[in-house]
């Protein structure tokens, strides 16, 4: 028997308030647990950056789908669908699409040809510093842009889950919710990051699963009835139709294609991403987690087109938007109209372990890229013993994470959502074309990839501080000035093919050539998995 | 497990311009980018069409096929259904295709059928 009640009271959320925290206390708990009996063994650096390569390509698969499944995933297409119907849609498919340039061209080659972090493989026949440099300074630029990103959203998630409202309020949980996170990766390592992000994985997309088959009972298991009940609630036969939010004007179409170059092009490019592949013992299992990651995230993004949509029909566009945290609120609105307030408390410890998770990842990622490639590489000229990287990371991690919180309590309420796609358009620009041609092409060098990186990186960060969403509109986080010369709020259709392009002249007009046998060596280490496997026995 | 970084590098003796050169590895290296490279452009150019056609040919994905099922959300659907497929047909492809001339390479080198001369690891001649 399904009830269905005839509208959602907003304000009766207050009231789940403790019920929320308590879920999330006990997934605390649990995982806590969970971290201090894998983290037992952490001793060297592949310990402590890779887990000891020691976890199976589904459990990896897993972790990846719940570093990759933000609360800007979950909360932001499930309500970008509610409001805007099928353009919020398409930008879940950019995001799946995307698994394939990772599956196909990147995943195993880079995890047979590096250790730690990305830039091993950049630099792995090219002249170490430079090269060390620019991609970790390219790294910490992209993880810091995500992060920011998912500690600003944290704001509107507390005021909407725990209905806390005044900023000192807000500021406490995003500090007790940074400080969870410093003790999870300090203790845990990448382990400890993986556990989390394992058992987040598997909490969101049951949870998920299990409201989306809520909602296609209630119309029957019929697709067709669902669609047609948003269209009548909404009153906007358009919510099924693309354009609602993208169609508006040419600019607005064009910048439509930049975002989807820049997530196409720049998942496979996300550092934190590609550190996970570290994790796994050989290429092998590298290919299965892909695999896996890849069916998770489909299905999930299927079950947000029924969710939205569902939201939409159940809670109205008007109530979503009118509720705190606006857009984000259609997945938490529809949980508590579906299941009441413990439904609703387990989605919103769910939405906060998720940030708990990605933020871990994403912290691990850039300690371990500034102790391996800046401090171990080029401050101490590999001349460091894995000790000392090892605690030269986790102090980096405590700074990270205070730098998180500060970020966090200070951005909230900023309009930041664009720090995500940001962080997608800077990884396409200045990682994704030197990965492709440090893997595949063999004439490529040095100044090619420093050209590229430096290109990529500063040519995506200018065009976002002269665009719209800086300054010139009324949504812009300087609403007062405009000095927005560039039209699109994404610069990846310009700065993506420019990285292209100034990786290939860089390498042309380029008089050194690079050592012929470090090439050779790269490509077929990449395409064997020679020293990077477990040797037979002889 | 725990520490599976193979130290010392069983592939540290090997010359590898002379791997590259054999047969056996640029067939490999052909079969790997004779695949990876024209599916990479096939679903790009199918993802960007897809777009192209959300952008600016609305009428035509708005069409209602089924219901209230249009075009456009069934090409979305398609997305899904085709990023999944080419999943499979790569994992079969290395299955059958590039993993058993890999392992051979592989084993080759590390059984030091490729070392450099006068680098021969446990070699007592110098």
């Amino acid at each position: 028997m399904i009830s269905i009640p005839t509208a959602v009271d907003v304000a009766a959320l207050k009231d789940t308030t403790l019920l929320n925290m308590g879920i999330f206390a006990l997934f605390v708990a649990v995982t806590m647990v969970i971290v201090l009996r894998a983290s037992r063994n952490n001793k060297t650096a592949a310990d402590y950056y890779a887990a000891g390569r020691s976890f199976t390509g589904s459990q990896n698969g897993t972790a990846i789908a719940g570093d990759y499944l933000s609360a800007a995933s979950f909360l932001g297409i499930t309500g970008a669908i509610a409001i805007n119907g099928y353009d919020g849609f398409m930008y879940s498919i950019g995001f799946l699409v995307a698994w394939l340039v990772a599956l196909l061209l990147v995943a195993e080659l880079l995890r047979n040809t590096g250790k730690f972090t990305m830039a091993d493989v950049l630099s792995f026949r090219l002249k170490q510093r430079p090269v060390r440099i620019a991609a970790a300074i390219s790294t910490l630029a992209v993880c810091f842009f995500y992060l920011l990103a998912q500690m600003a959203g944290a704001g509107s998630l507390i005021s909407l889950l725990l209905g806390i409202s005044d900023w000192g309020g807000q500021a406490l949980v995003i500090m007790v919710v940074g400080a969870l996170m410093i003790m999870y990766v300090l203790i845990g390592g990448m382990k400890g990051t993986t556990w989390v992000q394992i058992i987040k994985a598997i909490l969101l997309i049951a949870g998920a699963a299990v409201m989306t088959l809520w909602v296609l009972a209630i119309y029957g298991f019929n697709l067709s009835s669902l669609l047609g009940a948003a269209v009548e609630t909404s009153n906007n036969p358009n919510v099924l139709n693309p354009g609602l939010q993208y169609g508006k004007t040419e600019t607005s179409k064009l910048d439509f294609m930049s975002l989807g170059l820049a997530l196409v092009l720049g998942t496979a490019a996300l550092p934190h991403v590609l550190m996970r592949f570290y994790t796994v013992p050989t290429a092998k299992e590298a290919r299965k987690s892909v695999v896996w990651s890849i069916w998770l995230i489909g299905l999930f993004y299927l079950f947000t087109l029924v969710l939205g949509y569902g939201a939409a029909a159940l809670v109205g566009a008007d109530t979503i938007k009118a509720a705190p945290g606006g857009v984000n609120s259609a997945a938490p609105l529809l949980a508590f109209y579906l299941g009441g307030p413990l439904l609703l408390g387990f989605i919103s410890a769910v939405a906060f372990a998720t940030i708990l998770a990605v933020v871990a990842g994403l912290t691990i990622t850039a300690a371990a890229s500034f102790a391996h490639d800046i401090y171990a590489s080029v401050i101490a000229k590999g001349k460091a013993d894995a000790d000392t990287e090892v605690k030269v990371a986790r102090r980096t991690v405590v700074v990270i994470g205070v730098m998180a919180i500060l970020g966090g309590i200070f951005a909230n309420g900023q309009n930041v959502a664009f720090l995500v796609a940001l962080a997608f358009a800077v990884a396409a620009s200045a990682n994704l074309p030197t990965i492709i041609y440090s893997l595949f092409w063999r004439r490529f060098t040095t100044q090619g990839a420093v050209w590229s990186m430096y290109g990529g990186l500063a040519s995506a960060i200018i065009l976002i501080v002269l665009s719209p969403v800086v300054s010139g509109a009324k949504t812009s986080m300087i609403p007062g000035a405009s000095f927005a010369i560039f039209p699109l709020s994404n610069p990846g259709i310009v700065s993506i093919p420019l990285a292209f392009l100034l990786g290939w002249l860089g390498t042309v007009l380029d008089k050194n050539l690079e050592d012929r046998s470090k090439q050779a060596e790269m490509e077929v280490r990449s395409l064997t998995g020679v020293g990077a496997e477990k040797a037979v026995d002889h | 497990m725990g520490n599976s970084t193979p130290t010392p590098d069983v592939a540290a003796s090997a010359d590898f311009e002379e791997v590259q050169a054999t047969e056996q590895f640029q067939k490999l290296r052909k079969r790997h980018r004779g695949f990876v490279f024209p599916m990479a452009v096939a679903f790009l150019l199918w993802y960007f069409a897809y777009v192209l056609l959300a952008d600016y040919a609305v009428d035509f994905m708005s069409t209602k096929v089924w219901g209230n099922i249009n075009v456009g959300l069934i090409m979305g659907l398609f997305q899904f259904v085709t990023t999944f497929a080419i999943t499979g047909w790569y994992v079969s492809y290395c299955n059958r295709k590039l993993d058993p001339i890999a392992a051979e390479i592989r084993h080759g080198i590390e059984g030091h059928e490729f070392d450099k001369a006068g680098k021969r690891v446990g070699g007592g001649s110098k």
